[in-house]
């Protein structure tokens, strides 16, 4: 017997896809108000700006979900998605959670659980008594779980533009009475990021880069995804926006002799660690015909840190040295 | 439906044959790098020896048809015959038309092996995901022999094929739940999982083609042997016994066989639905139910149709792709229902 009937499977593989790597984009740029929490790079909101540090409760926040109303600085948090554990361990709530999900691997020493973020049971959550719960979706039902326990649920779904990823880590640093730490994360990342992109510089349209999602079907992510927009930074040309029609969500499932006649002259691989597919850059190497591709010749397989890739949180600059090292290298050949 | 005249098996055969080749050729001339038809054609004439056709395609170009296109096409050809054959092998087993290639646990097997090596033997490479789906799909198919000969021996459907296609789709189900639970542990590998459930033909290189080739050769040759011993079997047990065939015995081999050769399709593909059902299909619709004809015919046709489905996958949406077993389902779902109108109980 076949687990599931092809066509089913095909739109599971498309929700697992959408739910790893794009969910929520469109919910979140559907909320015009979502970012009054976000501060300028000079100034924040007056009410911050004023008494900075000392936590002002009740606070509403306006997530991306609809408004989040927390009634005092939340003492015990679990957070079931792995960007939200690093942003409220960046922003120095990490002493408030008790618990995250199994997919939260960083910083070191968060206390991991075998709570799912992707099928969440709300028995299981509420088992660790929260006062906040941050997420990346409301999935099984946990935001009305949740809330007939009265216990806010604060949903932050993967970010559509470094924007958005700014924002979130701004409102988390609110939810849970760090905002004024939280202003100081955002502005180093500026900063860090701001000297990448003039280091690198931002006009390399005559590099072209593939960004391999995963292997055997290659998917890609377009300019439209948020890894996307990243790379988009740089002025890089991206193979996979040929593609951009038939994507859904983004990230299309590219044919193997088009990403070879595309020609990229960088491929970061986000699928290379054991645990992520194990597509080395000794493994692309060796993938038959792929020695033909520039990138590959000119040793521009970029073996990036998956998780960074995959996320939106406070290791963000990260992903932006990495990409600029490549763009630095490659555009010297 | 009645047996065609004598003659029209070879002729059968034959335009089988020809519709493979002809598939092969549409293939290898389209593709999302949209080589010079020309330059295919040079390219190919200068493989063949003492021709002395020089190729006029670039490395690239060249890297792209000798070893992206041509071992996609030879690797789909391959798998679908194995589908295709297994497909109706198990049907004659069986004697049901709704059987296919991963029955008796096969699919959920190679599933769960492939999620295990996923999940947990990532450190490994990403080698070990076919072997644990080859594994993975016998030990299914070894479990449910096991489950069906204990409920043959206790139960009271005796010990004919219905026990054993029950025991199949109990074993299934357990694999594959237990392929969710291993599934749950793990939320980052989601989609390469969904991914492999789905199948694809877009790894394909001429090393799967040569791994796979000494399984599909051994298990091929067994299958079709056995054409003449499906046929007798189909009269029953009782009346294959009096001819002297040992029903449980052809069963037997004609099952490892089977198995052995999804696995081997299995490993190198994922899981790619409906060929198994549709090709044997239309195989007796166009020869009538003997085995001796519709298991070569259901290699050929198999192997015709992948070719065909994976071309489109690769093409429709070029650059990007399409998920071969979505191909297979969007034209074997109709394709099968149109067999259906014209199919009498007696092609079965």
């Amino acid at each position: 017997m076949k687990p599931l009937t092809s066509a089913a499977s095909a739109v599971l593989a498309a929700c697992a896809l959408t739910a790893l790597a794009a969910c929520g984009s469109s919910g979140s740029s559907s909320q015009p108000s979502a970012q009054p929490a976000s501060p300028a790079p000079g100034g924040g909101p007056a009410t911050s700006s004023a008494t900075p540090a000392v936590a002002q409760f009740p606070v509403t926040i306006s997530a991306p979900g609809g408004p989040v109303t927390i009634k005092a600085q939340p003492a015990r948090i679990v957070s079931l998605s792995p960007t939200a554990t690093e942003d409220l361990f960046a922003v120095g709530a990490g002493k408030q959670v008790v618990a995250v999900d199994l997919s939260s691997n960083y910083p070191s020493g968060v206390p991991k659980t075998s709570l799912n973020g992707v099928t969440p049971n709300v028995e299981a959550v509420a088992g660790y008594h929260p006062s906040l719960v941050v997420t990346d979706q409301d999935a099984n039902g946990l935001v009305a779980g949740m809330k007939k326990l009265g216990v806010p649920v604060l949903v932050e779904p993967a970010a559509a533009s470094i924007d958005e990823a700014y924002a979130q880590i701004t409102q988390i640093g609110q939810a849970t009475g760090h905002l004024a730490s939280a202003q100081d994360v955002v502005a180093g990342m500026r900063a860090n990021i701001a000297a990448d992109l003039a280091k690198a510089g931002t006009a390399h349209s005559d590099l072209s880069y593939f960004w391999e999602v995963s292997a055997n079907p290659y998917y890609s992510a377009t300019s439209k995804t948020f890894a996307g927009s990243i790379a988009a930074m740089f002025g890089l040309k991206n193979i996979a926006d040929a593609a951009a029609k038939a994507a859904d969500g983004g990230y299309p499932q590219l044919t193997p002799e088009y990403i070879l006649s595309a020609k990229p002259q960088i491929i970061f691989l986000t699928d290379n660690q054991a645990t992520d597919g194990g597509q080395t850059p000794a493994v692309v190497a060796a993938r038959p015909g792929w020695p033909a591709i520039p990138a590959v010749k000119n040793h521009e397989v970029i073996a990036m840190n998956d998780d960074v890739a995959a996320r939106w949180g406070p290791r963000l600059p990260l992903l932006v040295a990495e990409i600029a090292a490549a763009v630095e290298s490659a555009a010297g050949k | 439906m009645k047996p065609r005249r004598p003659g029209s098996r070879a002729a059968l055969i034959g335009a089988a044959a020809a519709f493979v080749v002809a598939a092969a050729l549409v293939s290898v001339f389209v593709g999302a790098a949209n080589l010079n038809p020309v330059a295919v054609a040079t390219a190919l004439a200068g493989k063949i020896p003492f021709l002395g056709v020089h190729s006029g395609l670039s490395a690239l170009d060249s890297a792209v048809l000798f070893q992206i296109r041509l071992p996609r096409i030879v690797l789909g050809a391959l798998v679908g015959a194995l589908l295709a054959v297994t497909g109706a092998g198990y049907q004659g087993v069986f004697r049901n038309p709704l059987v296919d290639s991963g029955m008796l646990g096969a699919s959920a097997g190679a599933g769960l092996g492939a999620t295990i090596a996923i999940v947990y033997l990532g450190g490994l490479g990403p080698a070990v995901v076919p072997v644990a789906a080859f594994t993975g799909s016998l030990a299914g198919v070894a479990i449910a022999s096991l489950a069906g000969a204990i409920g043959a021996a206790r139960g009271s459907l005796g010990s004919g094929p219905a026990t054993l296609l029950l025991a199949g789709i109990a074993v299934g189900m357990f694999l594959t739940a237990a392929q969710t639970v291993v599934l749950q542990r793990s939320t980052q590998v989601l989609q390469q999982v969904y991914s492999w459930l789905l199948g694809s033909l877009s790894g394909a290189s001429w090393q799967q083609v040569i791994e796979i080739l000494p399984y599909a050769g051994v298990s091929v040759a067994v299958i079709l042997l056995h054409g003449r011993h499906l046929d007798v079997l189909s009269v029953g047990d009782d009346e294959a016994r009096a001819l002297g065939i040992n029903p449980r015995a052809v069963r037997a081999i004609a099952i490892g066989s089977c198995a052995l050769a999804a696995a081997a399709a299995v490993a190198v593909s994922g899981l790619i639905g409906f060929v198994g059902i549709i090709v044997p299909h239309v195989a007796r619709r166009l020869a009538g139910p003997s085995y001796l004809t519709v298991l070569p015919l259901s290699l050929l046709g198999g192997a015709g149709f992948l070719v065909l489905a994976d071309t489109l996958a690769r093409t429709v949406l070029a650059p990007a792709e399409l998920p071969i077993g979505v191909v297979t389902a969007l034209i074997g779902a109709p394709a099968f229902i149109w067999v259906l109108r014209g199919t009498r109980a007696v092609d079965t």
